[in-house]
């Protein structure tokens, strides 16, 4: 949920980009409420990815202020890392271990004790109707099934925040929704929740939108506020004045 | 005589019928949309059709060529993108178009006037590695490398999974018109809108056809009576109107959730007074009408 007067949990300020001379983010500015769920949209190689990577305290910008979850980016990424979850487009599953064995590393990585995993799998497992799957291989179940796992695994150890990068790429219509249920609950227990997704449908779920062109924030509002303001009756055509333009 | 045809076709995976019986045909110069989540056997069926697996049981030809006794042939007619990006990466641009153009002995100049439309919008980065283009120009280079042996049929495997929305725009533009020019298209798509671009769709789960018709046809399908419904907080929305009485579905779309009812004679009013009582605010309901998304997931749910 969107409140204006929450605390920002996350503070970008003229976060600036640099590879050889190009520019892939090119001073963005911007905040994220607490418990907000920001979309965050762009064409193809418009700079997401490699934005969500500097705000995950995986790679440093070449300039800018950033502060995320109320640490610093230069100074305290390993508090950052610890703080905050994130699920990227191929989900980081292993294929070779089965459903319990992933979250078994996932909760250890992040220091649950052995008592607290066997507790959460087996709630997970309840939760998203996957008992029977619990001993088999992550290759073998399906990818709806991997995504929802994925998302799990990644809030498991209640992060202030969670980065979902493409999280519903190629699934059913059915699925798609499911999953979105999953980001609503996680944003209703106040985790702050930031998504980038090609469906322009699931934009219209998010509390605020951001859409990328060029490496520079084209927009930033709510999605009413947006299709107001851009005459368009949905989020795909404010997208496509927005983001056509550049190739044309 | 039509471009594909499918004859009881089957195909299983140790346990696992990955197709089960499917039979349909495809018309030169159509646009057939396969859409079916994942795992439901489009990936198996296009394999097939490509030649690159034999079937168990059942038929199929392409351009009347058998797909086990003419591969050879066959293999010279079409065009396939898989639905993994399968260029290579190390290689630029032109290097892969000149690749593939070479395998199927023949030139880039002599079939230009054919990818020239999707070609033209990469052609600046031609020396670029093909690992290091964005999404929208991987697909765009897929396709011309699938095209450029003028293939009569193409068959794409969800081309426009993680492509932004710009770029899947301009994508069915060429693919309509590359049909225009007498090729016959056929596409997976995860993305309903597209759906209702093809010709014809067939829905496909668990390796069986559910239907096969226009979009507008499908659509005339739907079974019940369906509203949109909106209030200013979605997500206990969905939840309050899951427990309504006599609801069957609730499924969001965009800012509304579409409700449907088997029961013909839905009363909005009581679903409005049980919605307020639930203390939502902001309270829209109205009849809708069913779109392709809606039939694929009555559809899939019903099995």
């Amino acid at each position: 949920m969107y409140n204006p007067q929450a605390e920002n949990i996350i503070i970008v300020k003229d976060l600036v980009k640099k590879f050889g001379s190009f520019y892939a983010n090119d001073h963005l500015s911007f905040e994220v409420k607490k418990g907000e769920i920001f979309g965050f949209l762009g064409a193809n190689g418009a700079g997401k990815t490699t934005a969500i990577k500097i705000l995950c305290g995986l790679s440093y910008p070449t300039s800018g202020k950033l502060n995320v979850g109320g640490f610093d980016i230069y100074k305290e990424r390993e508090k950052i890392k610890r703080n905050i979850g994130y699920m990227s487009q191929k989900f980081s599953l292993y294929d070779d271990l089965t459903v319990f064995e992933n979250i078994r590393f996932y909760a250890g990585i992040y220091g649950l004790r052995r008592k607290e995993i066997e507790e959460r799998a087996a709630s997970l497992m309840q939760k998203l109707d996957m008992k029977e799957a619990r001993d088999k291989l992550i290759r073998s179940i399906p990818l709806g099934w991997k995504q929802k796992l994925a998302f799990s695994v990644a809030i498991i150890h209640n992060p202030k925040i969670v980065f979902l990068d493409e999280p519903t790429g190629g699934v059913d219509p059915v699925t798609r929704r499911q999953f979105w249920d999953m980001i609503f609950e996680a944003s209703s227990e106040g985790i702050t929740v930031f998504v980038t997704t090609h469906y322009m449908d699931e934009a219209e779920y998010c509390d605020r939108v951001s859409i990328m062109v060029d490496g520079r924030i084209a927009a930033l509002d709510t999605p009413d506020n947006l299709k107001k303001h851009y005459g368009a009756g949905s989020m795909n055509e404010v997208f496509l004045k927005l983001a056509r333009v550049k190739v044309e | 005589m039509p471009a594909i045809v499918v004859d009881h076709l089957a195909k299983h995976f140790s346990t696992v019928k990955a197709l089960d019986d499917i039979s349909f045909s495809v018309g030169k110069a159509e646009l057939f949309g396969f859409i079916g989540p994942d795992g439901s056997g489009k990936t198996t069926l296009f394999r097939i059709l490509t030649t690159l697996i034999v079937p168990d049981m059942g038929t199929a030809t392409v351009n009347g060529l058998d797909v086990v006794k003419d591969y050879r042939k066959i293999r010279k007619d079409i065009g396939y993108m898989p639905g993994r990006f399968s260029l290579y990466a190390d290689l630029s641009v032109e290097e892969n178009l000149n690749f593939y153009a070479t395998v199927f002995g023949t030139t880039v100049a002599e079939n230009y006037e054919l990818i020239r439309d999707i070609y033209s919008q990469i052609e600046p980065f031609k020396k670029r590695k093909a690992g290091k283009l964005s999404g929208g120009m991987k697909q765009k280079l897929a396709l011309s490398c699938a095209l450029i042996h003028k293939p009569s049929v193409l068959i794409l495997d969800e081309p426009t999974t993680g492509v932004d929305a710009v770029s899947r725009l301009e994508f069915w533009e060429m693919l309509k018109r590359l049909k225009n020019n007498g090729i016959t298209i056929v596409v997976a798509t995860p993305y309903m809108d597209e759906a209702s671009l093809c010709d014809r769709v067939a829905l496909i789960q668990d390796g069986k056809l559910m239907a096969i018709s226009t979009p507008s046809e499908v659509i005339k399908t739907y079974p019940w009576s369906l509203f949109s419904v909106k209030a200013d907080d979605i997500f206990t929305l969905l939840n309050d109107l899951k427990s309504f009485p006599g609801v069957h579905t609730v499924f969001a779309f965009g800012q509304a959730a579409h409700v449907s009812f088997k029961e013909r004679n839905m009363d909005e009013k009581l679903l409005s007074e049980y919605l307020l009582g639930k203390g939502h605010s902001g309270i829209k309901i109205s009849p809708a009408e069913a779109n392709i998304e809606d039939c694929f997931m009555e559809l899939m749910i019903k099995t």
